[in-house]
This record gives structure tokens, sequence and C-alpha cells, in this order.
């Protein structure tokens, strides 16, 4: 294990996320902030409490998992496709290091930087909403693990893209729907049964429905469920990082 | 050079690279480089050079064929393998926004070794960049970009060090200085494999040439040897007086007229153990030529490489 190498990449991603603080840490407070605003404090006023809980707290999980699947993506994906794009990923394919050690440090940067501002924005959503975490454990190991498969995913893309437009397309086209449908501002019960059933496709629903329960102690979809569909996609995110380790694709000749 | 009983350190066998495009880049290449040797790859555009390098690297793979680092495998055991090799390749890649400490320092975290500042300090003031260390790489020159990748590439201490077109496009100053850097590390027992458009660096640097034309390796030679073997000498001599043609009494010599009959040309072999040139001037002076000045040319080794590659196999 070339632990020394995990670490190099590691710190080197590190200190991408401190030299653009602004623009990765700032910006999405900014803009989570203006939710709360738009969501909590304009609409959340006229809207009825769901299952219990106050509309402003409700969408405090959506928008965490909003942040952190957005964000994993978009930091695992420039992370490794900007070395390609420079041609300064020949020093890391010529390096004595592993493919795991390579995704370790590349996808432990961007998931730790996602996890960062998942707990800032839950930090910046108690200004606005009293909350109450249930399990606060299973909160957290909801959150690594959203992260660190999110992250994957964007590896896969910046692996994938070969120009700065599909590096943005995936995230823009299927993310961000997938997000906003995905239950982050409602409760899927909320629709009307044929929706609700299509809901049940979009794999959002279940890490924001688990997330949601380990905040509040209810969900719209088993917990059990929510983990099993949530494994599901890592494996397939890490079969698919093996494949492209094996089969050398966009890497090498 | 080295006994030839010594284990080469870098041993290339069957070596071929297909492209998905069908087109052959390397077929089939033998090659076995021996420790702490400067061997020089030579071969225009497109011969292979780069793909050469970049398979040993392991940032290409090949399509079959072999090759042992320092013994191990590139492919199999690669950690070992590639643990021994530094690489500068030809184009200049930086992180633009990290700073020159940074960056070679990452390179040496990167193959795995501990850090040693003390080190890192002592390679960039060997490559005069110790006073831009905390400056970011996109203020740099493109001459101190270079340096920059030997520094990454020397940071942890390679026993093998692959240097792809080091001087192409860079001042005299930095030449002169790498070449001067390519010594010492010779000195400490580094192997150095380069490829260079200017010949007269590997004629003066290189222990051994190796040419590649069209993906195969078509001479392998040692540097001096094969400017003995191939290295032609030419004597010139003005004439005061034009010729029409060379005289009969001289056609026992290997004479070509030049310059509109201003000039005689000789050519001998510089093997030979006579040059002929006594008796040659002995005939002229027989014959009643006179001539007002006289050279000497040798050919040198771009000479014999643009003969060699402008040769149809």
């Amino acid at each position: 294990m070339n632990l020394h190498a995990v670490r190099a990449i590691y710190l080197f991603e590190m200190a991408r996320t401190w030299r653009t603080v602004m623009q990765s840490v700032i910006s999405p407070v900014i803009s989570t902030s203006l939710y709360f605003v738009v969501f909590g404090a304009a609409i959340g006023q006229h809207m009825n409490q769901i299952e219990g809980v106050e509309y402003g707290a409700f969408i405090v999980p959506g928008l965490m998992m909003l942040t952190l699947l957005m964000q994993s993506i978009s930091n695992a994906s420039f992370g490794i496709y900007f070395p390609r794009f420079t041609g300064t990923i020949y020093e890391v394919l010529s390096a004595p290091i592993s493919p795991f050690e390579i995704v370790a440090g590349y996808v432990g940067a961007a998931a730790s930087k996602s996890i960062m501002l998942g707990l800032i924005i839950l930090a910046t959503s108690t200004l606005f909403v009293p909350l109450s975490i249930a399990h606060p454990f299973a909160m957290l190991a909801f959150l690594v693990l959203t992260a660190v498969t999110f992250s994957l995913f964007g590896f896969i893309i910046g692996i994938w893209a070969d120009g700065f437009e599909k590096l943005q397309l995936v995230p823009l086209l299927i993310v961000t729907p997938l997000t906003f449908l995905g239950g982050s501002f409602y409760s899927i019960d909320m629709l009307p049964p044929f929706w609700r059933a299509v809901s049940l496709f979009n794999p959002v629903v279940y890490l924001v429905s688990a997330f949601r329960w380990s905040f509040f102690g209810q969900s719209e979809v088993s917990i059990g469920v929510s983990l099993g569909m949530t494994t599901l996609f890592l494996a397939l995110c890490l079969g698919g990082i093996a494949w492209i380790f094996r089969s050398g694709y966009r890497l090498k000749v | 050079m080295k006994p030839i009983s010594e284990k080469p350190i870098i041993d290339i066998r069957h070596l071929v690279k297909r492209y998905d495009t069908g087109f052959t880049a390397l077929k089939g290449v033998d090659l076995q480089i021996m420790p702490g040797e400067i061997f020089a790859l030579l071969g225009p555009n497109g011969a292979g050079k780069t793909t050469l390098i970049s398979i040993v690297c392991g940032t290409a793979r090949a399509t079959s064929g072999m090759v042992l680092a320092g013994g191990h495998d590139i492919v199999k055991d690669y950690r070992a393998a590639r643990a021994l090799i530094g690489l500068v390749p030809q184009e200049l890649t930086t992180d633009a926004f990290e700073t020159v400490w940074n960056t070679v320092s990452f390179s040496r975290g990167l193959f795995g070794k501990k850090r040693n500042p003390a080190l890192i300090e002592r390679i960039l003031r060997d490559l005069s960049l110790f006073d831009k260390k905390d400056s970011q790489l996109r203020q740099l020159s493109g001459g101190m970009k270079r340096r920059v990748m030997i520094a990454k590439a020397l940071s942890h201490e390679p026993r093998i060090l692959f240097l792809d077109e080091p001087t192409a496009g860079v001042d005299v100053e930095l030449r002169r200085d790498m070449w001067e850097m390519v010594r010492r590390l010779r000195e400490t027992g580094v192997t150095i494999i380069l490829t260079t458009h200017y010949i007269e660096e590997a004629e003066e640097m290189a222990d051994r040439v190796g040419v590649i034309r069209q993906g195969e390796i078509i001479l392998v030679e040692e540097t001096a040897e094969l400017m003995r073997k191939l290295g032609k000498k030419q004597l010139t001599l003005h004439l005061q007086q034009p010729l029409a043609a060379v005289p009969g009494t001289l056609a026992s010599f290997d004479l070509t007229l030049a310059d509109g009959g201003h000039a005689l040309v000789y050519t001998y072999d510089t093997k030979g153990e006579r040059t002929g040139i006594t008796a040659l001037l002995g005939a002229l002076g027989d014959a009643g030529i006179r001539f007002h000045d006289l050279q000497t040319d040798q050919s040198s080794l771009e000479d014999i490489f643009v003969d060699l590659v402008s040769t149809k196999p």
C-alpha cells in the first residue's frame, strides 16, 4: 500500500479546495440560504406540516442531499478530468500506485469536501429553522455513504468526459432533475399514486428518504430498502471503476 | 563501457504496440540498456520513440512483448519497476496554480517516498529553481517549467531517468545546465535514456546510440564505434587552376571534382590503416597540380543518421 501517494493526491486535491474556497464553500452556502428564504420563510409559512414536521425543517435533509450529490459529482469529476485535460495525469499513471490508491486519493478528497459542505449547510440551516436529529450517527453514516458513492460516480464521469461540456452534461441533465424530483422539497407520499410509483425508480428518492429518517425518525420508503438501493449504486460505481482501470479506458492508450 | 556480463537495467523484448486505428507504432522492438550508461534514442518524428518510452514508464500499454526494469516486469511487478523510473515527458504539462515547491513535493509522495525537504531543496538549487519555489507554475517561463518537470522526475531519486526531447525549445543556458546535470547524475550511477533532435548532443553525451525508424530499432552501437565505422573523412583541395576532369594518373584515388573544377575532393575511410594522403599529395605534385588551400571534414552523427533513416530497409 503506497500510503504516501494516497496522502499526496488527497492533500493536493484538498489544497485545490482551499485555493478556491470562495467558489467551493461560500457559493453552496449562499445558494442553500436562498432556498431557505424562498422555500422555508416565504412559501413554508403557507405550507402545512408534513408528517408532523415543520416544512422549513422538513426540507433540510433534502437540501443537504442536493448539495452533497452535486458537490460530490462535480468535485470528483473535475478532480480527475483536469489532470487528464492538462496532461499532468502522466505522473499518476507512471507512479508506483494501484488503481485503488488513485481512487482513494481522488474520491476521498472529493467526498471529504462534500461532507464538510453538508455539515456547513446543516449548521447554516439551524440559523433558519429549529432542528433536532433523531439518529445522529445514522445521519453521519448516510452522509459519508452518499458522499463516497456519488464521488465514485463523479470519478467515472471525469474519466468518461472528453470535454468540459460533457463534464457538465450529466450533472445538469440527469442529476439535477433526479434530485428535484426525488422528494428534496416534498414527500413523495404527497404525489398521486401513479407519480409516486414512477418516483420509486429514482435512486435519489431512497437517499433523501433514508436521510430524512435519520433526522425525523420517519420515512416514505423503508430504511432497509433505502440502504439496499444506495449500496447497489455504490457497487455499480465500484464495478465501473474496476472496469476503467482494467481496460485502461480513456486513461491509457 | 560496463562489462558485458552485467545484466541490463532495462530489458525490452519483442515489444509491439498496435493502436486501435490499426497503426503499428512498434514492430517488435528489442533493446537492452545497461546500468549507468547514457543511451540516446534517435529517430525521425513518428518513429515510435515516445511510444516506446510511454510503455516502459507505464503511461501506455504494450500490445505484446515484455519489459523488465531492474529485473521487475513493468506490468506484473509495476510497483517495483516504476519506483526506479523517473520520466520527463516531451510536453510541458504542469498544474498552473500549484507552487514549484508543492508540485515537486507532490511527485515525491506519489512515488511513495517519505517527505525530504532537504533533498527537494537541493534538487531545486541544482536546477536554479530555489528562488522560485513559492511561485505558481503559471508564472514561470517555458524554460523554468521544463526545469520544474525535471525536478519532479528527480524528486523520488530514480535509478533510471527518461528524458523525452529534453532540449527541444530550450535556450542555450538551460541546455548547458541540463547536460551538466545529466553528467552529475551519471556519476551517481543513474542510467539515462534520452531522445533528442540535437544529434551533436547525442554524439557528445551518449555512450551508446540507438536509431529507431518506423517502429523498428535499426541500429544500436557505441557512439564512438559508430563514428568510427560509418564516419567518412573528406579532404578538399582548392586548386589554383581549375581542372576539366580528374587526370588519368590519379584514377587510383577516390577523387571527385567540385566547385566547377576549382576543388578536388578526396574521400577516405577513417578506419583504414593508411589514409593514402601522402601518396595523393605526391601524385598531385608529379601531375603538376597546385593548390592554394586545403581542408578536411568528418561526417557527423547527423550525416550518419540522415543516411540511415533515408535508406529504405
